[in-house]
């Protein structure tokens, strides 16, 4: 277990290693850099202008170079810049760089600057993050119970009417994508138009209090799309596990339908809804940029618009590290979760 | 003249599509009538479910051939902006209409000032369009990598397996914003990016035929030539684009494609296929441990043989139930693009745009954005439905 367990955290280190690599190349081509240079300085520089702007800053050098130097594996750099001042990646900013580290890369905790923020990389990732752990939470608390309630009372009975009627509702679901559903919500339950204004259209003011008012719009946005999925695959497995063998035997003995599903179906019933669960986090995180977006919630899925529409290149980095440990971790945990509830399958 | 009631606004609207009812009447007619003799696509109209999935679908596949390629079902010129027309409510009269003009806005005017109407069943046109065309090609590149890896297992399998895993871990929001920018169009990776991707078909028809007919050589020979000939040319011209990266073909350029589009088209493709990958190599490790294969290894068959002509066909339940589901996918993608502002440019009617501009004022003016929402919910639940359909009746064989 402990082997299978090395192996995935090493195929995890590897990926995010080629990722990461993916993205400094993209972020790093020349038209992005020169927007980016345009950005910071000012728009009107001419390429020459340009061209010395990136060179001063080691933006020029060769790509493998300038990610050792990210990484933390090769020193930072130490350039005295065609206009007399002397820049080092490593120099606090607004000194002259004595007793500077000479690396400072992600190894050493260094996550970079955000040319769009003006703060450090980490900070801003860690504040966004929170306040999207607190936006997911919620969906997952009103998510899991009631899409496993969905799927079970579905497949309790296969081919009954709540059975259709549920499906149908799991997959209409399934078929609106959350920048639907979000619109079709706020135009209903918070514009003047239909006058019903019960929720607000922006979720601004949850940043830093959230109440029913203001949270609930967005949590159900993203926990709907993910909802019907779910529910439709605890229905496939409560509807396989109810013509099990054990299950008729029951029955023939006499358990009352209340009995055998709590006591006896559920239990296996549970496993397959139980690494879909897992596997729907990457999913949910990209229903949380397009929601964050919609209303206006600045988490981290907001940040990932920020970083990627202005090329910050050091925040997009951290974006996708941060995205690729939680779909690698989500995807091991359900491996593991799986062996343990599922005595029948051993990861050797 | 007056604002139109919802009621009179309902009966115009069913009226200007007109064309899309009858079309859609003569389908299911003939449909139901041979459905004995048409196989699977007979067997659809037995369940209600894969009914009402197949009309939601052609609705939308009518309604954007009819609006594109006939000019039927618009109203107006979706770009055209009519000053005083801003933000108006649904059913709102013309203001300075000349005759031969539709006289009303019947979904009211969007913040540009133009028809909503004419908008969204223009954009459906762009949907159905390129929805099933990317999927389709998504498609072969997973086949003609997916049945090799399944197939072979071992180091293939390995890396190609890890590629695709690469892909699918990073956040598809996140790789659109890398693929789909103006700097990176300017760099030519889109077109390098469709220099391979589009490869795949004529690679894929290539072997299908060559590993069926290889013992016929001449028959093989024509068809090779036909067939990879046309496909070859529309690969070419399809790359090639003059005053780009890939200008080495400008001589026997067919056509252009628009640089935004085919940036759209590239990314979504990649996006799609290493899911595709993934549930054709699944499906080809189940597959080839079946009888017929083993029959087949006996007889000495081409390993592309059997792969081809053994593995696939009998893959073909699953896979065409995913290909419906992956068209829903695919749109939804689409719009996100388009909620997002990457690709098409920003006139352009495509729905995810058309949602995007109409969310800013969403609390006041509602109308504009929500029929394009509507619109692409009922196309992508047609799909799901109809792929539910499929399901169910490829089941009861």
């Amino acid at each position: 277990m402990l082997l299978f367990i090395l192996r995935r955290f090493a195929v995890m280190v590897f990926t995010a290693l080629c990722l990461t690599f993916i993205v400094f190349f993209m972020t790093n081509l020349y038209p992005n850099l020169e927007k980016l240079a345009k950005s910071e300085g000012n728009f009107r520089m001419d390429d020459a202008a340009v061209a010395s702007f990136l060179d001063n800053r080691g933006y020029l050098d060769p790509l493998p170079i300038k990610y050792g130097r990210w990484l933390g594996v090769l020193p930072g750099y130490v350039i005295e810049g065609s206009d007399g001042k002397t820049r080092g990646q490593c120099f606090e900013r607004g000194t002259d760089g004595k007793g500077a580290p000479r690396f400072c890369g992600v190894l050493q905790g260094n996550w970079g600057f955000s040319t769009v923020f003006k703060d450090n990389v980490g900070s801003i990732v860690a504040t966004r993050l929170s306040l999207t752990g607190v936006l997911m939470f919620w969906v997952m608390v009103l998510m899991i119970p009631t899409a496993l309630v969905l799927g079970v009372v579905a497949g309790m009975r296969e081919g009954s009417r709540t059975d259709r009627t549920l499906s149908t509702v799991a997959i209409t679901t399934t078929a609106t994508p959350e920048y639907v559903s979000g619109v079709i919500f706020i135009a209903v339950f918070s514009s003047s138009a239909f006058g019903l204004k019960w929720f607000k259209g922006s979720a601004a003011t949850a940043m830093e209090n959230p109440t029913f008012e203001n949270f609930f719009l967005p949590v159900v946005t993203i926990a709907l799309y993910g909802m019907g999925y779910i529910a439709r695959m605890t229905r496939a497995s409560m509807a396989e596990v109810m013509t099990a063998q054990y299950i008729r035997t029951a029955r023939l003995k006499g358990v009352s339908f209340g009995n055998i599903v709590m006591k006896h179906a559920l239990r296996n019933a549970l496993i397959a809804p139980f690494t879909v669960i897992m596997l729907q986090f990457p999913w949910l995180l990209n229903g949380v940029v397009i929601v964050e977006t919609l209303f206006n919630y600045k988490g981290f899925g907001w940040v990932l618009v920020q970083a990627a529409g202005n090329n910050d290149i050091e925040l997009l980095l951290a974006v996708s590290v941060v995205s690729v440990v939680v779909v690698l971790v989500t995807q091991l945990i359900s491996d593991i979760g799986y062996v343990y509830l599922n005595p029948r399958i051993s990861v050797n | 003249m007056e604002l139109l009631s919802w009621g009179e606004i309902a009966i115009r609207s069913v009226t200007q599509l007109t064309p899309v009812w009858v079309a859609l009447i003569i389908t299911f007619f003939v449909s139901i009538r041979y459905k004995r003799s048409l196989g699977l696509y007979g067997k659809l109209f037995d369940s209600t479910v894969g009914m009402i999935g197949f009309a939601l679908v052609m609705f939308w596949v009518y309604t954007g051939l009819f609006s594109t390629m006939f000019d039927l079902i618009a109203t107006h010129d979706p770009l055209s902006q009519v000053s005083g027309m801003k933000n108006k409510v649904p059913g709102t009269p013309l203001r300075g209409a000349e005759s031969g003009d539709y006289p009303y806005y019947l979904w009211g005017g969007d913040n540009l000032a133009r028809d909503v109407f004419s908008r969204v069943m223009i954009g459906s046109g762009i949907v159905v369009m390129i929805a099933p065309l990317a999927t389709l090609f998504a498609f072969m590149v997973g086949i003609t990598l997916g049945l090799p890896a399944g197939y072979y297992g071992g180091r293939l399998d390995l890396v190609l397996s890890f590629l695709a895993n690469l892909i699918l871990a990073f956040p598809v929001i996140l790789l659109f914003y890398l693929l789909v920018t103006p700097e990176i169009r300017m760099t030519g990776m889109p077109q390098y990016m469709a220099v391979v991707l589009f490869s795949f078909p004529l690679i894929f028809f290539g072997v299908l035929i060559n590993s069926r007919y290889y013992i016929d050589p001449m028959k093989r020979n024509i068809l090779m030539v036909v067939i990879l000939g046309v496909l070859g040319w529309l690969y070419l011209s399809l790359i090639n684009e003059a005053n780009s990266k890939v200008t080495l073909f400008n001589a026997i350029d067919g056509f252009d494609v628009d640089a935004g589009l085919l940036t759209v088209f590239v990314s979504v493709v990649f996006v799609n296929s290493p899911t595709v990958f993934r549930i054709v190599r699944g499906l080809a490790m189940d597959i080839k441990t079946r009888d017929y294969v083993a029959a087949a290894q006996t007889r000495g068959e081409g390993t592309w043989y059997i792969m081809l002509w053994e593995i696939l066909p009998n893959a073909r339940g699953p896979l065409i139930v995913d290909f419906c589901l992956r068209i829903g996918y695919t749109t939804i993608l689409l719009g996100t693009l388009g909620f997002f502002g990457l690709g098409l440019e920003s006139e352009s009617p495509n729905w995810g745009a058309t949602i995007n501009e109409g969310r800013k004022l969403l609390s006041i003016y509602p109308h504009p954005a929500l029929p394009p929402a509507i619109a692409l919910l009922s196309l992508v639940l047609g799909l799901n439905l109809l792929a539910d359909g499929l399901r169910e009746e490829s089941l009861k064989d």
